[in-house]
């Protein structure tokens, strides 16, 4: 046990050493956090548009004031002519342009029917289709009061209620994925770049021929790393509480218990890579490529899984972040019980034991 | 000039000894423009619908055939109480519940008016916001059918209405692939030359023959040169792979001048192999110098208006994004790539990059001591 002790002790002075290193695995979790949390938000304000009215009659005034009005949008009525808004669209300075023809209010009023023409910037699709809808819901608004005195007939009216994040926040999606990705980063990277840092340097034969079991070395090795990751888990959560305002709505308890769980899952994720690999750069790569990315892009948070090839789709399975994502999500916005969540722990905790048993299997004690 | 030949003929030895930077160079462009805008795809489609029908009416059944036939909706609970539709949603197998009130096609002829519920699971705003928008599209649409039936429609219009008229400019069929991958491809430029460069001149460290390029006459300038003009030349292929990639794969072909695009990738190249330098000359190992240029990517990348747009962001962040290589790379491939922009449209943002490029270059040099 004394020995063990002192290894651990051996490893956090590798890991304290390299301050660089230190201050990033601490600020990382901090900027992303405040990154999604603040700067990446799904919903739509201040898009720059310009409105060409050409009427400049009463109604086209007042669908212009309701538009200004609006949050979503920022106006600009200099523009004049037809090539300076597509000069305008080109330059990415607008990202829609609302044009109200001549006589606008006369065909309103005579004829019952006005026509109003709407060019959107659709490089980004899900922008122009948001874009032109609130649009519309404006104009569509300012009809219902011209038309207040005779009454539609037949009329639904759908009254919609957001569940979790009625303000259509980013950081209730964002702060589960963050995590995720900050525990497979500290624990899979940098447990298999140190094993491996060892292995290269040459201070492995060292440390195999010391009467330290082998076994036990790697053990002390993930140590440092796994009370990292609990350092940042608890950090994300204190800001996305205090700063985003985002409150754990399950238990906390079970919240960190999974967390564990997960760091487990991924240091034996790292052991293995390093068990495999012999040099830092190859260590790096595969965990990069192999781990990150995959955890990036599959796990959900930042790419909606549904819309994958079906064998994509299927491929999500197999990354780890997936589950631990869908649990955090579940137990922190959701506020859901171990009930809910007893199959995505079942999966994580069969990877851990899968893993570990393998890198037992193919660890070698002597060296080529 | 000769100093510089025989320092290339050097670097570029090194780099082709190394399997792994070449693999990288040809594998990663390819594979990360097949699977990414695959993967990438923020169209709002397959949105899970459970729908409470109280009413059990021909109306609500005509509404709900509407709805799953409008092709963004899939039907995956009917006829539950809210309690259980709730269940779907907490278990991800709903993001949507509609329900239908009793009495809702009574109510709706004799009263004239009649609510509709839906709820909707937010956690992804994105989602959350277009498929409602959607779903009420569907329902207004609905609407007015209903009112055909009963209303006999004149030959005028017996309210006033306005038609909105609304096209979609420079990628009509709104497909997403077209919006990810000329941000994809600026992302691949950059990881590739911010990562090759950032390990290059630590790796000299680590192994210990920086010492033995310091006790030689080079120049500093001659050396940082020497390192930039390799890795220049691998951008630019990387780049020139994935513009075939999308052309070959998703048929993307650049609307503008391809030579405005290779001339503007030139002086980004420049500036973010300066900075991958620039991190190279400040960390003593590889794994430091990896971990610092994942962290500036990754903000670089994050906040670049790659998967969302800077508009919407608040103002701290927008500042923040103009000392951000990266999103005048996006926004000049999606400009010129997409809408054809010409060389007047993005000089602003040529003049940011060329003035990126001389800051962090002479920086490297500055910071790169030839006495340890």
């Amino acid at each position: 046990m004394k020995q063990f002790l002192i290894f651990i002790k051996k490893e956090f002075a590798h890991v304290l050493r390299d301050r660089k290193t230190l201050l990033i695995l601490f600020g990382m979790p901090v900027v992303q956090i405040l990154i999604f949390g603040f700067a990446l938000t799904s919903e739509v304000k201040d898009a720059r548009i310009v409105i060409m009215d050409q009427a400049n009659d009463p109604a086209s005034q007042q669908i212009i004031a309701k538009i200004e009005a609006s949050r979503y949008f920022k106006v600009d009525k200099t523009v004049r002519s037809h090539q300076q808004m597509e000069e305008a669209l080109k330059r990415g300075d607008i990202r829609l342009a609302v044009i109200f023809p001549a006589n606008f209010n006369n065909d309103l009023l005579h004829q019952n029917a006005a026509h109003l023409q709407i060019i959107a910037d659709a490089t980004d699709p899900n922008n122009a289709t948001t874009l032109t809808s609130y649009i519309s819901a404006i104009v569509q608004d300012y009809l219902a009061d011209f038309n207040k005195s005779n009454n539609i007939p037949y009329r639904i009216a759908p009254e919609i209620r957001f569940l979790y994040n009625p303000e259509l926040k980013g950081a209730p999606n964002y702060v589960p994925g963050v995590m995720a990705l900050v525990l497979m980063l500290v624990c899979v990277m940098m447990t298999a770049v140190s094993i491996v840092k060892e292995k290269e340097t040459g201070t492995m034969e060292v440390l195999l021929v010391s009467p330290f079991s082998p076994f036990k070395v790697i053990v002390a090795k993930a140590v440092p790393y796994l009370i990292l990751s609990l350092i940042n888990v608890t950090s994300i959560l204190v800001l996305s509480v205090f700063v985003l305002h985002l409150p754990v709505n399950g238990s906390i308890l079970l919240l960190f218990a999974e967390s564990m769980l997960f760091i487990i899952t991924c240091l034996t994720i790292g052991i293995f890579i390093s068990v495999k690999t012999n040099t830092m750069q190859v260590a790096m790569l595969i965990s990069l490529m192999g781990m990150m990315l995959p955890t990036i892009l599959f796990s959900g948070f930042m790419f909606p899984i549904e819309n994958m090839p079906v064998p994509l789709q299927l491929f999500s399975n197999i990354i780890p972040a997936k589950w631990y994502y869908i649990i955090v999500k579940d137990i922190m916005i959701k506020g859901l019980g171990f009930g809910a969540i007893w199959k995505e722990t079942l999966i994580l905790a069969g990877t851990t034991v899968i893993m570990l048993v393998i890198s037992l299997k193919s660890f070698k004690i002597r060296l080529s | 000039m000769r100093t510089i030949k025989f320092l290339l003929q050097k670097e570029f030895r090194q780099i082709f000894r190394d399997r792994a930077i070449v693999a990288m160079v040809i594998v990663m462009p390819v594979m990360q423009l097949l699977i990414l805008p695959l993967a990438a795809n923020y169209e709002v489609k397959n949105v899970n619908v459970a729908v409470i029908d109280n009413d059990h009416s021909s109306y609500s059944q005509k509404l709900i055939t509407k709805i799953t036939s409008s092709g963004y909706f899939r039907l995956t609970g009917y006829d539950f109480s809210f309690k259980q539709a709730y269940k779907l949603i907490e278990s991800d197998d709903a993001d949507l519940i509609l329900e239908i009130p009793h009495g809702f096609e009574r109510n709706l002829v004799r009263e004239n008016e009649q609510k509709l519920f839906v709820a909707v699971n937010a956690i992804n705003g994105t989602k959350a916001n277009l498929g409602s928008v959607y779903l009420l599209n569907v329902i207004q649409d609905f609407n007015s059918d209903v009112r055909l039936q009963f209303i006999q429609p004149g030959k005028f219009n017996q309210q006033p209405t306005i038609y909105i008229d609304s096209s979609n400019w420079f990628n009509p069929l709104l497909n997403y692939h077209v919006f990810m991958v000329p941000g994809i491809l600026a992302v691949l430029v950059t990881m590739i030359g911010g990562f090759l460069s950032a390990l290059n001149i630590v790796k000299e460290k680590e192994v210990g023959t920086i010492e033995q390029i310091n006790v030689t006459p080079i120049k500093k300038y001659h050396f940082i040169l020497g390192k930039l003009i390799p890795f220049w030349i691998l951008g630019n292929v990387v780049f020139t792979l994935g513009l075939l990639v999308g052309w070959l794969v998703y048929g993307i072909t650049p609307v503008g001048s391809l030579l405005l695009m290779y001339g503007f990738i030139a002086v980004y190249l420049l500036a973010v192999l300066g900075f991958g330098l620039l991190i190279s000359t400040f960390c003593e190992s590889q794994q430091q110098a990896m971990f610092v240029m994942f962290f500036f990517l990754m903000i670089f990348i994050l906040m670049g208006g790659l998967f969302t747009s800077i508009d919407s962001m608040p103002d701290w962040a927008k500042t923040v994004t103009k000392f951000n290589p990266v999103s005048y790379l996006i926004e000049v491939m999606r400009m010129i790539m997409l809408k054809g922009s010409g060389l007047k449209n993005i000089l602003s943002q040529l003049g940011f990059i060329a003035l990126f490029a001389v800051v962090f270059n002479s920086l490297a040099i500055y910071n790169y001591k030839k006495t340890s």
